[in-house]
């Protein structure tokens, strides 16, 4: 259960990498990544904060995507700021495991931060910390324009800020997988399908999609612990569905989806054929950047 | 002797009636042991969802099998329903088919009812097969063992019981009239079109007119005691829905299925917390001193507002929340319907209680760990996908969440590897245990 000197932790049903976190590693300067702080300093204030998150800023898998969608606000010149070290978890998995007290203290924490740099808009890459600012903080003091990255990407392109084609997806096989919390709980299910479409993919969908989509099994707390018993694990049961419409790519919005669906891949032993990406990662890698 | 059926019809309804609001009054104190909610904001918008949803159906076709033969029973129920109100006032009165003076109208009335009874005949029917003979994954429950599941069936039983009876009536009452019989014949000619029931005819050849006004007595008069008997079942099955539908989807919460309710009591606390001005030795404020602290969570009927409480009374087990929920179709032990009906169970027993006692007597069981087990609840994704399904917009999550956060907030019994990830939060911020300091490293890497 402890932090292994590889820099992983198993928590509940999934193992998290994050193989850098005990080396000190000072790598070249990769990505500008401006921070509130900093724009504070110049006395700037950015057009959107980017919402990381913890998936984001920790997981090695989530970071790519974190990576990818830096890249396409820098190609969109897009002015943003992160929160960086200041940034805490919404409380996302505390409200919904019952843990309210924990829930509000972190809320309360982050809408001061937030109101403390007048935030007025949000973009972020995780369905959990979206519906949580824009649904959750506002009677708690905090008010945000908050918008999922698919979104916002969405909009770039439709303002041309942004220009995407087909790239190396064009003509390929392509699920998308609803994440519960961007497409039930908020009704948004066709930016995410928008984006694919303009890279010129095959979009097949499951048998149980947008409204009806099944979960990943990740929700409501379920990412940090054990599943209880059962005959099969829902990402299991997800992947199935997804198998079932024989796609190249399982298209993502969420980062513990992508886990949950890359970790079904592996046990259905098809990561060799299928991949599992987020769609900010496809817009990105469609021009290679 | 026609007085005294008058008196007699009238002695039936008036017991009918009465038993029946007996029932309803404490239906409603039973939910008004719940917690308070307002829900009477944006009645336009509320009026709007429960036309749509209660009135129109729609999410009942979803499922195009299921959901066109309820369509044809829900239809047929409320237009048979006119031909009661005429069979009361002819109970009352003593007259023959009080509403003939229509004429082609009541033609056209008769000959509907005569279709829709025949409908809803064969729909109820179909509704059996579904249940009984073919493997439907949410008619095979755990939950629906039992008396749930006979339950359902004497209602499918019941509906057709009555349609035949109405067909009968009608068929043994257009006979009479074709033969010309005292009461029944009119000089008008023939009352009623009979497209259903004049194919029973043949079955009544050549009796006489006196064993047909037996015939026709008796299936007017178990057709109408019938109505009034199941009138009263409602009470005691899950067919309350055919009343409870419509409050049920118009205090439905309206927000997006999200945002889930804040829990002011705790904001409160947070606040008083995080207020460095604030004297953690005040006294309480003026009249609060003997005030109980709030219990956070639900872990009994009591604990849950007012409108999980009339969910339980809407949910009519139909089992679409269960069978889309992502845990119990992986084998979980989670069934949302359960929930529900585990909800209502406790609130039945708590409410014979309080009838029995006067008031409510400890009796050592509550709602958690006596009827929803711990498992059920941790098994939650919150994917809202049951309150999706739900044709009549009951919220099994808001009592799933409600009975965690007592778990949580009052018992510290989250599980083990979820504690874990709450206090990392607390800690540094983050479900795993990477330092709060560190959250900008990615940048960095490569």
């Amino acid at each position: 259960m402890a932090l292994q000197p590889d820099g992983s932790f198993e928590l509940g049903q999934r193992k998290l990498i994050h193989k850098n976190y005990l080396k000190n590693d000072t790598m070249a300067e990769a990505l500008k990544v401006p921070t509130m702080a900093e724009y504070m300093v110049e006395g700037k204030k950015p057009e959107v904060l980017f919402w990381v998150g913890c998936s984001g800023s920790f997981d090695d898998r989530a970071k790519k995507i974190t990576k990818a969608f830096v890249k396409l606000l820098h190609k969109a010149g897009v002015d943003f700021a992160v929160l960086g070290t200041e940034e805490s978890c919404t409380g996302d998995p505390a409200k919904r495991a019952g843990n309210e007290f924990l829930f509000q203290m972190q809320a309360a924490t982050n809408i001061e931060v937030l109101n403390g740099y007048e935030i007025k808009k949000v973009v972020t890459a995780c369905p959990h910390c979206f519906n949580t600012l824009k649904n959750e903080y506002p009677v708690l003091g905090g008010n945000y324009d908050v918008i999922h990255h698919t979104q916002f990407l969405k909009d770039l392109l439709n303002e041309g800020r942004l220009k995407v084609e087909g790239g190396k997806f064009k003509g390929k096989r392509i699920t998308f997988h609803d994440p519960c919390y961007l497409g039930r709980a908020n009704n948004e299910y066709e930016a995410p399908r928008d984006l694919l479409r303009k890279l010129e993919v095959e979009l097949v969908e499951m048998r149980k999609c947008k409204k009806n989509g099944l979960c990943c099994g990740a929700g409501g707390g379920q990412m940090f612990k054990e599943p209880e018993p059962g005959n099969k694990d829902v990402n299991i049961e997800r992947t199935e569905q997804a198998l079932e419409v024989k796609p190249e790519i399982i298209a993502a919005g969420c980062p513990f989806c992508n886990t949950m669906m890359t970790d079904g891949v592996k046990n259905k032993e098809k990561e060799d054929s299928i991949e599992v990406m987020d769609v900010a990662e496809m817009i990105a890698n469609a021009d290679e950047l | 002797m026609q007085i005294v059926s008058q008196i007699l019809f009238v002695i039936a309804l008036l017991a009918g009636v009465g038993f029946f609001a007996r029932n309803i009054k404490r239906l409603i104190r039973n939910i008004k042991l719940g917690r308070e909610i307002d829900r009477t904001d944006n009645s336009g918008e509320r009026f709007a969802k429960m036309a749509r949803i209660a009135l129109g159906q729609s999410k009942m076709v979803k499922r195009p099998v299921s959901g066109f033969l309820h369509i044809i029973v829900y239809v047929g129920f409320i237009i048979i329903n006119i031909e009661v109100l005429e069979i009361v006032i002819d109970g009352i009165f003593g007259t023959h088919r009080i509403f003939s003076f229509l004429g082609g109208t009541y033609d056209v009335l008769i000959a509907s009812f005569e279709i829709f009874a025949f409908l809803v005949f064969v729909g109820v029917v179909i509704f059996w097969i579904r249940r009984n003979a073919l493997n439907i994954y949410r008619f095979l429950g755990r939950e629906l063992k039992g008396w749930p599941k006979n339950d359902a069936n004497y209602i499918l039983y019941f509906e057709m019981v009555l349609m035949a009876l109405f067909l009968i009536m009608n068929a043994t009452d257009y006979q009479l009239q074709l033969n010309g019989a005292d009461h029944y014949a009119s000089e008008a000619g023939i009352m009623g079109s009979f497209p259903v029931s004049q194919f029973l005819l043949p079955l009544f050849d050549g009796m006489s007119n006196a064993t047909l006004i037996i015939i026709e007595r008796a299936a007017w008069w178990l057709h109408i005691l019938g109505i009034l008997f199941f009138l009263n079942y409602l009470y005691y099955s899950k067919h309350l829905h055919i009343l409870l539908a419509f409050p049920n989807v118009y205090f439905s919460k309206l927000s997006l299925q999200g945002k889930f309710d804040n829990l002011e009591s705790v904001q409160k606390e947070v606040a008083l917390m995080m207020d460095p001005n604030a004297d953690p030795f005040a006294a309480p404020a003026e009249g609060e001193e003997d005030a109980e602290p709030e219990k956070f969570g639900a872990s009994d009927v009591f604990d849950l507002n007012q409108v999980q409480l009339l969910n339980s009374y809407t949910c009519t087990e139909c089992g679409r929340c269960t069978s889309e929920c992502p845990a119990n179709q992986t084998g979980k032990k989670l069934s949302p319907r359960k929930i529900m009906m585990d909800t209502r169970d406790r609130l039945e027993e708590v409410g014979e209680n309080i009838t029995k006692n006067g008031k409510f007597e400890d009796d050592g069981k509550q709602l958690l760990d006596n009827y929803i087990l711990r498992e059920e609840l941790w098994a939650c994704t919150t994917c809202n996908a049951c309150v999706e399904a739900c044709p009549v917009g009951i919220d099994p999550l808001s009592i799933i969440l409600d009975m965690r956060r007592y778990l949580v907030m009052e018992q510290s019994a989250a599980p083990n590897e979820l504690s874990i990830a709450m206090t990392n939060i607390e800690n540094n911020g983050a479900p795993w245990p990477y330092n709060q300091m560190d959250r900008l490293n990615w940048a960095k890497e490569n």
